[in-house]
């Protein structure tokens, strides 16, 4: 237990540490807020869709932590060669301990990372549609945050060097963040992209958000719920065990 | 003097690969020992070192580290070795000693003397008056010299030491050996280590094998080396043992990350 705890610790350290990084990462998704958000929103507006900051807020949160939380599982790439990862591997402890407590520890920073996109959501001029649904969001930032580091550690795990990373980046994380309704709504989509939607885990995630935040959900706060809940630990399991696999 | 590390006919090959990396190696290490394991590129040097590590599983042969079996006493082998790698293992964005707690709880070592060994740890390899600075802020000499006070926390019997002096000036090389010869004299600590420093090998190791090709071509003291090959160094019996030519290597990705390491820090 104590390693998992020290290794939620370390992660959670780094980030606090390291001030250039967390303004960074703020950089991009207040950029799409702005810029598109101000941008598009009159179109949206004139279109029928309402206020498209309103729209926009709660997919930018999960963009945010998306990149947050699959950028920290794949960290290990590099710490697995040049850092950390390899004491912890030659060390007497299970692999299962040091991958939850990576795993905590990215999403922990993930889920703060949203929550600080949340309040500059605030700034920009969103309100929540009920303020006593922000523990239910908090709910959905958690899930996307456990899921999205558990898929960064499980690809990281079977991944040797930054080559798949570009790959990875280009086909998996940027579809799966274009097409999970963070920017635009997804009704009336071509059926090809309307079946990847479907299969897309950020489409639940987002529309969880957006229902708890603005009331406007597709699918039901529900069924967002149980497929991500379900979906997160299965891809935890899937993660340890590709992480205990590694030969360092 | 009994062995702490024995290696039987010890064969791996790696997936997908025709040739083995190791061959029938064999070797024992007598605890308390100072042994080097020296061998070209490409030899099964670094294959060796990671199944004994309990890195990597061997294809057959039966290995033995303090009594224990690597592949399937997991813990109990990695509890009876330290090991300084070749490419730094610490956090940097750590300070010294946040590194070696983390070593001491991973280690299961009990907090309050966890606290006591690492103060006389860093104050072996002179580093106790840096404990709260980042480890992002210390030389690669610091570095190394953190790394071996951290492999050391848990008091182990052994400790692996994978080209240690690799890109250290000369003082700091002395110092470092200093330090090792130090532990090894009063603790009884056995040290393995490899090295393409063949004078320093010489210098610092009582008994020597190498491996090429991944067979052992090699086994003894310096003396016995180069009276085995009539060479008056051991880089020359090293010479005669392994040939002259250079070997043939394709970077991998590892030097690849080596290379982008070099270009995005600063030390």
């Amino acid at each position: 237990m104590n390693t998992i705890y020290i290794l939620w610790l370390r992660q959670l350290k780094r980030t606090i540490r390291s001030k250039s990084r967390i303004i960074g990462s703020l950089g991009q998704p207040l950029l799409f807020l702005v810029a598109l958000g101000f941008g598009l929103g009159p179109m949206f507006q004139k279109a029928g869709g309402g206020n498209y900051i309103e729209f926009l807020a709660p997919g930018i949160m999960a963009m945010s932590i998306l990149f947050t939380a699959i950028f920290s599982g794949i960290e290990i790439i590099w710490d697995r060669q040049f850092g950390f990862l390899k004491e912890t591997l030659v060390a007497p402890v299970p692999r299962l301990q040091i991958m939850i407590g990576r795993t905590l520890g990215g999403a922990t920073v993930a889920t703060i990372q949203g929550i600080i996109i949340f309040l500059i959501t605030l700034l920009v001029g969103f309100r929540p549609a009920s303020w006593a649904m922000l523990p239910m969001a908090l709910v959905f930032v958690i899930l996307i945050a456990l899921l999205f580091t558990a898929l960064g550690t499980a690809i990281a795990s079977v991944l040797e060097d930054f080559h798949g990373f570009q790959l990875i980046m280009n086909f998996l994380v940027m579809p799966l963040f274009f097409l999970s309704g963070a920017l635009f709504p997804l009704d009336n989509l071509p059926s090809v992209l309307a079946i990847i939607v479907k299969v897309d885990p950020l489409s639940f995630g987002v529309d969880g958000l957006r229902g708890s935040l603005t009331g406007l959900s597709q699918f039901g706060l529900s069924l967002d719920l149980t497929v991500l809940t379900i979906l997160t630990a299965l891809l935890m399991v899937i993660g340890s065990w590709l992480f205990s696999k590694i030969e360092a | 003097m009994p062995s702490i590390i024995s290696v039987d006919n010890l064969s791996k090959t790696y997936p997908g690969s025709k040739t083995p990396a190791v061959d029938g190696v064999s070797f024992e290490v007598e605890q308390g020992d100072v042994f080097a394991f020296l061998g070209p590129n490409g030899a099964g040097k670094t294959t060796t070192i990671k199944i004994l590590t309990t890195l990597l599983h061997p294809s057959s042969g039966t290995v033995r580290i303090n009594g224990h079996d690597p592949q399937h006493d997991q813990d109990a082998a990695r509890r009876s070795f330290g090991i300084v790698f070749q490419d730094p293992s610490l956090d940097d964005e750590l300070t010294a000693i946040e590194n070696m707690d983390i070593h001491g709880v991973l280690y299961h070592v009990p907090k309050e003397l966890g606290r006591k060994r690492t103060e006389e740890l860093l104050k072996v390899v002179e580093l106790w008056d840096r404990r709260n600075d980042y480890v992002k802020q210390f030389s690669g000499g610091m570095k190394r010299r953190l790394e071996i006070a951290r492999g050391l926390l848990h008091h182990p019997k052994v400790l692996f030491l994978d080209e240690p002096t690799i890109g250290l000036d000369p003082q700091t090389r002395n110092h470092l050996w200093s330090y090792v010869d130090r532990l090894n004299k009063e603790e009884g600590i056995t040290v393995f280590l490899t090295t393409h420093y063949m004078e320093e090998a010489e210098k610092v190791a009582r008994h020597i094998a190498v491996i090429d090709h991944g067979k052992i071509v090699g086994q003894g003291t310096s003396k016995e080396l180069q009276e085995q090959t009539k060479t008056a160094t051991l880089e020359e019996a090293f010479l005669a043992l392994t040939g002259h030519e250079i070997r043939e290597e394709e970077a991998g990705a590892l030097d690849q990350m080596r290379m982008h390491r070099r270009m995005f820090t600063r030390r």
